[in-house]
């Protein structure tokens, strides 16, 4: 690691002033900035820990709709009464993530924030549709997602919520890299208010949605809709541990057992 | 007084002393050692497969904070520095020696492979250190590189050494080529398979660290390092590149957390934190972090080879050829030369009664990091070569795969056995392994649980290795004749302590093993003395006599043996001083556990009693006998060791994904005399753990550039808890027949036996879609592209 100063505000309005700084970095879990800090790869002026922000924090139900607060982590979003009731494919999806450590460490606004395009929340997030909550707006799923580590979040900006709308249906199907067991290519299905989505995340570069999947499943909610539906492989990712070709077959192997897990 | 408790013996799972230790964190390894004054060093590593060094420039470094020192290849040439040496000496087909081209511990003019290291930063802290190390310019001229074997064989393939034309290490061969061809030519079939044997990373949970001291009033350097041998590196960095005699020269190998032989060789940074406490008179520490390791620690295996072989209309074999390339890296790293060589073509009889055999084997440079052994080292090339082989040629001659091998055994009463390829088994039993396997893993209903997973859409299939390895490294005459540098005998001494409690010290080195029991119990067997009055000394160099170390499961099979070989002499001795307290003829004593009787009365003496007269000599015939009881015995082993048996896997596949998922894994094995049978299973399981690794998840992978793209965890896959199956660890036992112990070893018949077995199972699920070759590991992508191919075949 590279020195940096270290400051950990109590409310989200001080963090904000404190990433005015361009070259300030937001944490939350740690558990992909310090790794990076570590290999070198980021050379931050200061850290701005905001595990100490009571108001980003806890679960809730509101109207139709659960209420994450960002530093929630993934072991509490699991094992959640609130969600497993509301939304299992939720809790099953955080259950799933990384092992034991990271799942206490990790935070779902660290996660989505990052945007790592094997990263599991996004497909969430984006399949349920959910609305973003930021010191400064609420941004719709659809907007905030832009590409590889990159989202609608300025750098002064600070995830403090996720508003994630009560679906009919919902699952999550995905297959783990080999060796980092992230996800290699992975599907969220939701019916919500009538309207379904399907967002994959792990098979390309951002998660994204697929929108043949979702006219396929809106005339007919089963697995057999999404069989005759082919992912083209073309700008998925491909690596040593998989072509694109591969992934692209995975998404529909997935699909299925996305939809098979939703009921 | 009977000291015995019997069942901390021979054949006692005693627990694990060591393990008190290790469960609550109280180790004490390499990294733990901290000195006053003590420096840290950064090494600057090429980021580039080749390139030539056209400049280093230190002076932004060295003015950094709390930077004591930059130093570079000039530094330590100027030094008289020595490059690192090789250990093994082969000699080609037409018997020239091999190219052994100069390994300058800092690179001089060229870099060949990405982490040579370049230079050092050394200052107060680490973090300071490797500020220093990103300030060091490097000039580099970036070459083209030879990263694939073959890649560097091809006419104008860039050149790793200007010292090794076509970038041959060398061109070896074993065999009549002449006598294996006429059996080629008589043959009712021939069977031919291309394999290869995947690269791996050895990546030991301790990662590589080195402390090196120097005190300036008496010249006196110490190093202590994560090594499985201290003697082997005192010797060869005393000798070789720093030109310290080894009185002067204390190496310290403390609790290490696991080798499996990537800590076996002499590395740069040994040197380099040596010589720079030298240098500076303050002690120097360097710490790996996983980067590091994966990019400068020996890797493992990486074969390609073409086999054949041929049998006679009855399924006989009658000889079988194969034509092999290993890949040696950028350097000899100290052992790489004689594995794909002695440890490998050697084997190749395995446990069949092939009568004529011819290996040719090309050592090829690379700009990779160096490859040497890694658990097996040879023989699991060997084995997998075989048992795939064994495979195939079932298939092809319509022979049931286990009938096939065991028309082909070497007969039980056929021992000793000679092969065509230089060892002589002295003993086992390859049928009855098969058999307590099949019977261990229910082969015979197999194909009903096949049908079972069918039905739940997953193809299930079993595989078999019948395999055999040698170990218990090795008769120094032996090996020497083949171009080994060094003895492979071991060193024992039995220091029996004034009031019973013995002292063992022995040139065998514990990373994992749990000698600190096993040893112990030879002792509780022979001696008498309960474990808890035994401990087990190893690791350093200054209270060790001398010794060779422990890789090639020999640790029991040569270390076990030279500690009988001094107990021999310690009863003998004790023999004599109870003769004389009891007033009786020496050869009228009988000795058994601890007790020293009068033959034929009830005339006895404890070895407690001896140690005090042998230590306080009121009593003592003293004109005939020294005081003190502690004897030192060198083993040098008469033969190699040959342990063998059977694995069989059984695993799943998702057709969907390719996922291929172990199910129930059975090993039969034969490793001698089983001193402590729960350390046995736990040493086959772990090596049946990296077997199933290699088999189905590792694999390094380079670019065609020399950049290391399974250069981390998220990328190079280790196998986990749940990548494994259910292993049953039976053993069958022969005795060898040259040893005191009988003993065989157990360090790597795992590795050794597993891959075939694995990837023979996946072959078999697989049936329906005629796979013939399958390269490891088999990766849920891979399967898929295979079922993804047939099922396009079979729609067009
Ligand atoms: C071994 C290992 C395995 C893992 N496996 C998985 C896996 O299988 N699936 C998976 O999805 N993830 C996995 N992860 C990642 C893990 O879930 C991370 O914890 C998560 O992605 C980031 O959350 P964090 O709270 O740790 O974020 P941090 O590391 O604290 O921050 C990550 C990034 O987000 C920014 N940031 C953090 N919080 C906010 C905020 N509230 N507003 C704005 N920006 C913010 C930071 O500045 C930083 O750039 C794994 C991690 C490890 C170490």
């Amino acid at each position: 690691m590279y020195d940096f100063a270290y400051h950990k505000p109590a409310t989200v309005a001080d963090a904000v002033k404190l990433l005015a700084d361009p070259d300030a970095k937001a944490i939350s879990g740690g558990h992909t900035l310090i790794p990076a800090l570590k290999h070198r790869l980021n050379k931050p002026s200061a850290v701005v820990d905001l595990s100490g922000i009571a108001e980003m924090k806890g679960i809730k139900r509101v109207g139709n709709a659960i209420v994450i607060g960002a530093l929630t982590r993934h072991a509490e979003v699991a094992t959640s009464a609130e969600v497993k009731a509301a939304i299992p494919a939720l809790a099953y999806l955080a259950s799933h993530i990384g092992d034991v450590q990271v799942r206490n460490r990790g935070t779902l606004g660290g996660s989505v924030s990052n945007n790592d395009p094997a990263a599991d929340y996004p497909a969430a997030v984006l399949g349920l549709g959910a609305t973003i909550h930021t010191s400064k707006r609420k941004i719709a799923a659809d907007d905030f997602f832009q590409g590889m580590f990159t989202t609608a979040l300025e750098q002064d900006e600070i995830l403090t919520a996720i508003e994630f709308p009560i679906p009919e249906k919902a699952g999550y199907a995905k297959m783990k890299n080999p060796a980092s067991r992230y996800v290699m290519a992975g599907v969220f299905v939701a019916k919500t208010g009538g309207a379904v989505r399907v967002a994959v995340n792990g098979a390309g570069p951002c998660v994204f949605r697929q929108a043949d999947m979702e006219k396929a499943l809106a005339a007919n909610w089963s697995a057999d809709a999404v069989a005759g539906v082919k992912q083209s492989a073309d700008g998925l990712n491909g690596d040593i541990h998989g072509s694109a070709e591969y992934r692209a077959h995975l998404v529909g192997v997935m699909a299925k057992r996305a939809i098979a897990a939703a009921g | 007084m009977n000291v015995v408790a019997p069942f901390e013996g021979i054949g006692a799972s005693v627990r694990r002393k060591e393990d008190f230790r290790f469960l609550q964190g109280r180790g004490a390894y390499t990294d733990d050692f901290n000195r006053q004054g003590q420096l840290y060093a950064w090494i600057v590593r090429s980021p580039h497969a080749h390139a030539r060094i056209k400049g280093v420039d230190t002076s932004a470094a060295s003015r950094m904070p709390g930077v004591v020192a930059v130093f570079t290849g000039a530094d330590m040439a100027k030094d008289n520095v020595g490059g690192l040496p090789c250990g093994w000496q082969i000699h080609n087909k037409d018997g020239s020696p091999m190219a052994e081209p100069p390994h300058p511990v800092l690179a001089l003019d060229k870099v060949r492979h990405v982490g040579d290291p370049v230079a050092v930063a050394i200052a107060a802290t680490r973090q300071q250190a490797r500020d220093a190390a990103e300030a060091v310019g490097v000039d580099y001229e970036v070459l083209p590189a030879a990263v694939s074997m073959d890649a560097a064989l091809k006419a104008g393939a860039p050149q790793v050494h200007d010292g090794a034309p076509g970038n041959l290490c060398y061109d070896w061969h074993i065999g009549d080529k002449a006598v294996v061809d006429a059996a080629f030519a008589s043959a009712a079939k021939v069977v031919k398979l291309d394999l290869v044997n995947n690269r791996l990373i050895p990546n030991a949970m301790e990662p590589r660290a080195a402390l090196g001291e120097f005190d300036p009033t008496t010249g006196d350097y110490t190093l202590h390092t994560t090594s499985q041998n201290p003697h082997v590196i005192r010797l060869l960095m005393g000798a070789n590149v720093l030109h310290i005699p080894e009185s002067k020269l204390r190496v310290v190998a403390p609790d290490v957390g696991g080798g499996f032989g990537s800590k076996i060789y002499h590395y740069a940074e040994e040197a380099i934190v040596t010589w720079s406490a030298g240098k500076l008179a303050r002690p120097v520490k360097w710490t790996a972090d996983r980067t590091e390791s994966f990019m400068s620690d020996a890797h493992g295996r990486d074969h390609v080879s073409h086999t054949e072989l041929a049998l006679d209309a009855d399924g006989k074999f009658l000889g079988l050829r194969v034509s092999t390339l290993a890949n040696m890296g950028a350097y000899l790293s100290t052992f790489a030369p004689c594995v794909p060589t002695y440890l490998y073509a050697t084997l190749l009889a395995g446990v069949y009664t092939t009568p004529v055999i011819y290996c040719e084997v090309k050592a090829v440079f690379t700009n990779t990091v160096p490859v040497d052994a890694y658990r097996g080292a040879g023989r699991p090339e060997a084995t997998f070569l075989l048992e795939r082989l064994m495979d195939v040629a079932a298939q092809e001659t319509g022979i049931d795969r286990v009938e096939l091998r065991r028309r082909n055994f070497i007969p039980t009463d056929a021992f000793p056995y000679q092969t065509p390829v230089a060892l002589q088994y002295d003993s086992g039993n390859y049928h009855a392994t098969l058999d307590q396997a099949l019977k261990a893993s229910d082969w015979a209903g197999f194909e009903a649980r096949r049908a079972e997973a069918a039905k739940r859409g997953k193809l299930r299939g079993i595989g078999i290795s019948t395999y055999l390895e040698a170990c218990g490294i090795a008769p120094s005459a032996v090996v020497g004749s083949l171009g080994a540098r060094a003895g492979l005998y071991e060193v024992g001494t039995i220091r029996v302590h004034p009031t019973g409690s013995v002292t063992v010290l022995t040139g065998a080195h514990s990373h994992g093993q749990g000698h600190e029991t096993t040893f112990c119990q030879l002792v509780a067997d022979k001696l008498g003395v309960p474990v808890a009055q035994v401990d087990i000394v190893h690791g350093d160099t200054a209270k060790v006599p001398f010794g060779m170390g422990t890789y090639g499961s020999r640790s029991l099979a040569v270390g076990g043996s030279a500690m009988m070989k001094a107990m021999d002499k310690i009863i003998a001795k004790g023999k004599r001083i109870a003769a004389h307290l009891m007033e009786a003829d020496v050869d009228d004593i009988e000795f058994e556990r601890g007790i020293f009787r009068v033959a034929g009365t009830d005339k006895t003496k404890a070895l407690v009693d001896i140690s005090v007269a042998a230590y306080v000599p009121h009593n003592y015939p003293i004109e005939e006998l020294e005081p003190g009881l502690e004897e030192t015995a060198f083993y040098d082993p008469k033969n190699f060791t040959y342990p063998g048996g059977c694995h069989i896997a059984e695993v799943e596949i998702c057709p969907e994904t390719g996922k291929v998922s172990m199910v129930n894994f059975t090993a039969v094995d034969d490793v001698g005399r089983v001193i402590n049978p729960m350390i046995v299973e736990g040493q086959v399981q772990g090596g049946i753990a990296q077997g199933i690794g290699q088999a189905l998840l590792e694999t390094c992978v380079y670019d065609a550039d020399g950049q290391l793209l399974s250069g981390s965890m998220m990328d190079y896959t280790m196998p986990r808890a749940d990548d494994l199956a259910p292993v049953s660890v039976a053993t069958h036992t022969t005795l060898c027949t040259h040893n005191p112990l009988g003993v065989k070893g157990c360090g790597e018949v795992g590795a050794i036996g597993s891959p075939p077995a694995v990837i023979n199972a996946v072959v078999d699920a697989l049936r329906d879609y005629g796979v013939r070759t399958l390269d490891m590991p088999a990766t849920p992508s891979k399967i898929w592209g295979i079922i993804n191919g047939g099922r396009r075949m079979a729609a067009e």
